[in-house]
């Protein structure tokens, strides 16, 4: 599905360069969510945003269905099938939720009630939220769902998603799991990669990634990484080894 | 019947939605000229002695009904100024379209200079929707000044829509409000220069009685070498309350002066003004090409909803 190849990217601070992400290679396989964790400032969102064309690397290249992407705009990844859902989601003055989704499924005429049915699915009564404007009279709660639900109509082969949990309410967090655990069961012939802090979302991944400092320090198989970063004081240790629990923790 | 050609119906249909003749009271001006008219039981148009214009007689107490009164102009180097009267009786409940299109050819400037006046009964409710818009190659410019002065009664409510998005190259538009108590006027002005277009829009909303309150939004957008100012005063002489608000786009070499302004003269006047002018915010275009737009059509859709 997806492929990076010693990826690199600094960007310029003071004299010199400050790198961000340093040589890191791997590889997401079809029909599976991955979970890249780690502390915060360890380069996890611009690696997201690496993928999704936002960023581009100074070294390396990233391939999608064996295609080398590596030069393509946003727009062409957006077309290949990769979606992004942003840690901070934007506001627009104006454009109401049914256009988002509608321009996100690439349907400009896609019928209200269809439309209707991303919202339901991020937990949102779609009946109040479907005319709304995306603008600053909706909570950040509610416009992350709305951004997650954006992704949803879009219907990506590859969907990232950066921190979905960050400016969510523990109550919703409960609604948004379940959109993750549906993703995860009706994944054919796509792939997810989640960009997250929290226990719930690392347990229902198939490899988990940890990334510190710019490099890619653990990855495996979520039976594997996860008892490492959780649940025993050895793991703990292990953690504060790593550098992952602050991140965790916090 | 009335018979109208291509040009006609396509500058009714971008300033009064018209496909064809409104129903309900209305007149049609077309290069100087009433083409039709139709007054109804309750809505009387009649033409000004002098030939300049229109006096509109709405009866107290009229409900649901409309008057069209739009203006068409595609001869070249026409120049007119043009007087109406509205007297809305009380009670009534009434909407009603006006607008200019200008087609221009020629290379000579054609202009509409329409100048309403509106006097609203106590109690009454009017919904006015102004349209302007411009097309034609000619070298001629297409000149539209609006002056609009609304005397409002106790109790009524006005609510205007005011639009210019294509064509117009100068505009200098005024509104003056007079509010007596309770009275409550809502304004929504959207505007979209481009070209070498040069639009400016004053208002003076005078809140002379207690409870009266004025809301007056404009959102608008500059492209390519476009100016335009923005002058809003709210004056507060009683116990009432306002808010005006300018929320502006520019692009390009775009350039917009925006001047709130407030005036309070009494203790009680509580009046607010918010004004805010920037390009496009980069992570709004970045979000709609992760859906698939390019970044020419995320701009398109950033400007339509803004503009809405």
């Amino acid at each position: 599905m997806l492929e990076l190849k010693n990826v690199s990217f600094g960007v310029e601070e003071g004299d010199g360069e400050k790198e961000i992400i340093r040589d890191i290679s791997f590889e997401i396989p079809t029909n599976e969510m991955i979970v890249i964790t780690g502390p915060n400032g360890g380069g996890k969102s611009t690696l997201a945003k690496l993928i999704a064309g936002i960023e581009k690397p100074s070294e390396g290249r990233i391939y999608f269905n064996g295609e080398d992407i590596t030069d393509m705009s946003v727009t062409e990844r957006a077309q290949k099938g990769i979606g992004f859902a942003f840690q901070q989601p934007v506001r627009f003055k104006g454009i109401q939720v049914l256009d988002l989704i509608r321009l996100a499924s690439g349907n400009r005429r896609l019928p209200t009630a269809q439309a209707c049915e991303y919202l339901s699915a991020v937990g949102l009564c779609a009946r109040d939220y479907i005319g709304r404007e995306v603008n600053a009279s909706l909570s950040g709660g509610e416009l992350k769902r709305i951004e997650i639900a954006t992704v949803l109509a879009k219907g990506s082969t590859l969907s990232i998603f950066d921190e979905p949990e960050a400016g969510i309410d523990l109550w919703s967090f409960q609604n948004l799991i379940k959109v993750f655990e549906n993703m995860r069961a009706h994944i054919e012939n796509s792939s997810i990669m989640i960009i997250s802090h929290q226990e719930r979302i690392l347990n229902i991944a198939d490899e988990i990634l940890v990334l510190r400092d710019g490099l890619l320090v653990r990855q495996g198989k979520r039976e594997e990484v996860l008892p490492e970063l959780l649940g025993t004081s050895s793991a703990v240790a292990a953690c504060r080894m790593s550098g992952i629990a602050d991140g965790l923790e916090g | 019947m009335i018979q109208l050609d291509e040009i006609q119906k396509r500058l009714l249909m971008e300033v009064a939605d018209l496909h064809s003749v409104p129903e309900g009271a209305f007149n049609i001006r077309s290069d100087g000229a009433s083409i039709g008219r139709e007054s109804t039981e309750n809505i009387e148009i009649t033409p000004r002695p002098t030939g300049d214009g229109l006096t509109i007689r709405i009866k107290p107490g009229t409900k649901r009904e409309s008057v069209h009164i739009p203006v068409v102009m595609t001869k070249t180097g026409l120049t007119e100024v043009v007087y109406n009267d509205f007297y809305v009786g009380d009670g009534a409940e009434v909407v009603i379209v006006a607008g200019c299109g200008i087609d221009n050819c020629g290379p000579k400037d054609s202009q509409h200079d329409g100048i309403h006046r509106f006097f609203v009964g106590k109690g009454a409710k009017v919904r006015y929707v102004e349209k302007h818009y411009g097309s034609g190659d000619g070298t001629g410019k297409r000149i539209l000044n609006p002056v609009t002065e609304v005397t409002m009664d106790e109790n009524s409510y006005v609510e205007m829509e005011m639009v210019q998005i294509k064509g117009v190259d100068d505009t200098l538009r005024t509104t003056n409000a007079d509010l007596a108590a309770g009275a409550k006027l809502v304004v929504r002005e959207r505007l979209m220069t481009h070209g070498n277009q040069n639009a400016v829009s004053t208002y003076v909303v005078n809140l002379n009685g207690e409870g009266s309150s004025a809301d007056v939004v404009s959102r608008s957008v500059a492209r390519d070498d476009s100016f335009q100012k923005f002058d809003a005063k709210i004056v507060g002489n009683a116990a009432c309350s306002g808010h005006t608000e300018c929320d502006s786009i520019i692009m390009d070499n775009g350039r917009i002066l925006a001047v709130p302004g407030l005036e309070a003269n009494s203790v009680d006047a509580a009046l607010v003004h918010e004004a805010a002018i920037g390009k496009i915010a980069g992570e709004q275009i970045i979000k709609l090409m992760t859906l698939g737009l390019t970044e020419q059509e995320a701009e398109e859709q950033i400007i339509n909803g803004f503009l809405r």
